[in-house]
């Protein structure tokens, strides 16, 4: 059941793109043709699902506070929190590069279609965001983290497919010259923003809590015990 | 100007408009956006982006000889993600509450785009000195347009700037609000952070007619 809750929340509450404008330089690139909209779609698709789960093992068992303490009692104390943005990115690249030769050598026809996007996505913020807010938002299982990172990647999918029809047929509509192309893609998608946000109800009933989903303050996170954050401020992201 | 040639200035001043990184170049909008509802924020996060490209510039541009072209990304990203971990940590150090609603987004700096672009596009290529300008300037573009958005949305949003309640007091009914004046809490939402640039973006190239795209 909660993986079914976290899926869906991740692909349409906190949608990459339009609750957190993740990713959002490659989603005004690339989005021009339907087709190459939908290869680097499922290369992010792809992307996620491998780089969350393996950032949530590093998270877990190497950079929480206390998380060396399968070495020995003696390393229990150490706080290596401050080193994620470092492990995450590199973790990021090298996986890219990874998957990039091994797609290439077994499957061709797949490298032809993801294969031009893959070095693209090393550095697309919807991927490193995936794996910053899997730790700021504790995230408990491996299991979980799976099903955070392909669902985030499903709604980063969606998000750039839409756009990319609606640039499609707008090219044959009359927008005022100076909004043509980035200025009307900024608008659309604050427009569809809008519409997702009226997701925001969905797991929680429509109450309070499901209005604040769009708050920029705190992005989607779960309230946090705020006591326990400001005790170990060391450690916390958001 | 002995220390700044007429070339140097122009590094500065070029993506402050008519190059602007946000509005022309269409980087760094990843973390540019979500931040932007309260103006502190946006300053806040104007600076750490410039502390990091200006240092990194001229720390690619001073190794650009020996970087292998092979692996220049990763060495990239170090380079920047250790950047990052320090303004991360000066952050949490000196404005606790400020790096909590910043949350990821500081994190997100190492995949800006605006600096993995202009360390390929600038640094790779051209000397220290002139590397760090240009990252001077184009933070400050970017900077430029994010002060923009915040001082909108937060004047707009909730009627105060920088936390100051420039517009009267919404409970007690002074200034603006005796009037009948309403926040429009729609600005605090994130879709309008898109809106508002798409409206500067339209103002821009209204103004230069130079910069309109056919489609």
């Amino acid at each position: 059941m909660e993986h079914i809750e976290l899926f869906f929340k991740s692909i349409f509450i906190d949608n990459m793109v339009f609750a957190t404008f993740l990713g959002m330089c490659s989603y005004l690139a690339v989005s021009k043709k339907v087709s190459t909209a939908v290869g680097l779609g499922a290369a992010v698709i792809f992307v996620l699902a491998i780089t969350v789960p393996l950032n949530w093992l590093l998270d877990q068992y190497i950079l929480q506070p206390g998380a060396l303490s399968w070495l020995g009692a003696e390393y229990a104390d150490y706080d290596l929190s401050f080193l994620s943005f470092i492990l995450f990115i590199a973790t990021i690249a090298t996986m890219v590069q990874l998957v990039e030769i091994i797609v290439e050598k077994f499957s061709p026809s797949l490298y032809n279609s993801l294969g031009i996007f893959l070095p693209l996505i090393a550095v697309n913020c919807a991927i490193l965001g995936g794996s910053l807010f899997m730790q700021s938002r504790e995230i408990p299982s491996l299991g979980l983290a799976t099903t955070y990172g392909v669902g985030s990647g499903i709604g980063w999918f969606l998000a750039i497919l839409a756009i990319a029809a609606i640039r499609e047929k707008i090219r044959y509509s009359n927008v005022p010259p100076a909004l043509r192309g980035l200025g009307i893609t900024f608008i659309i998608t604050g427009l569809m923003a809008i519409g997702f946000m009226s997701f925001g109800g969905m797991l929680t009933g429509g109450d309070e809590e499901g209005l604040k989903e769009g708050d920029p303050v705190k992005v989607g996170v779960s309230a946090p015990d705020s006591e326990k954050e400001l005790a170990n401020n060391t450690k916390e992201i958001n | 100007m002995a220390l700044l040639s007429k070339k140097d200035t122009k590094l500065i001043t070029d993506p402050l408009m008519d190059n602007n990184p946000i509005t022309i170049q269409v980087l760094g909008i990843c973390s540019a956006l979500a931040i932007t509802a309260q103006l502190k924020a946006s300053i806040v996060m104007a600076i750490s982006v410039m502390a990091v490209l200006a240092i990194g510039n001229v720390v690619i541009s001073l190794m650009r000889n020996i970087i292998p072209s092979k692996i220049r990304i990763i060495v990239q990203l170090v380079v920047v993600a250790a950047l990052v971990i320090i303004v991360d940590q000066v952050l949490k150090a000196f404005s606790y509450e400020l790096s909590k609603t910043l949350s990821v987004f500081v994190g997100l700096i190492i995949t800006n785009c605006i600096i993995m672009g202009r360390f390929e596009a600038f640094a790779l290529a051209n000397g220290p000195w002139k590397s760090f300008l240009d990252g001077i300037g184009n933070a400050a573009g970017y900077g430029l347009i994010l002060v923009m958005v915040g001082f909108f949305r937060e004047l707009l949003g909730s009627g105060t700037l920088l936390g100051f309640k420039v517009l009267g007091d919404p409970i007690e009914k002074t200034g603006l609000y005796a009037l009948g004046y309403e926040n429009n809490g729609f600005m605090l939402l994130s879709p309008m952070a898109l809106i508002v640039v798409g409206i500067i973006i339209w103002v821009q190239r209204s103004r230069n007619k130079a910069l309109i795209e056919d489609h």
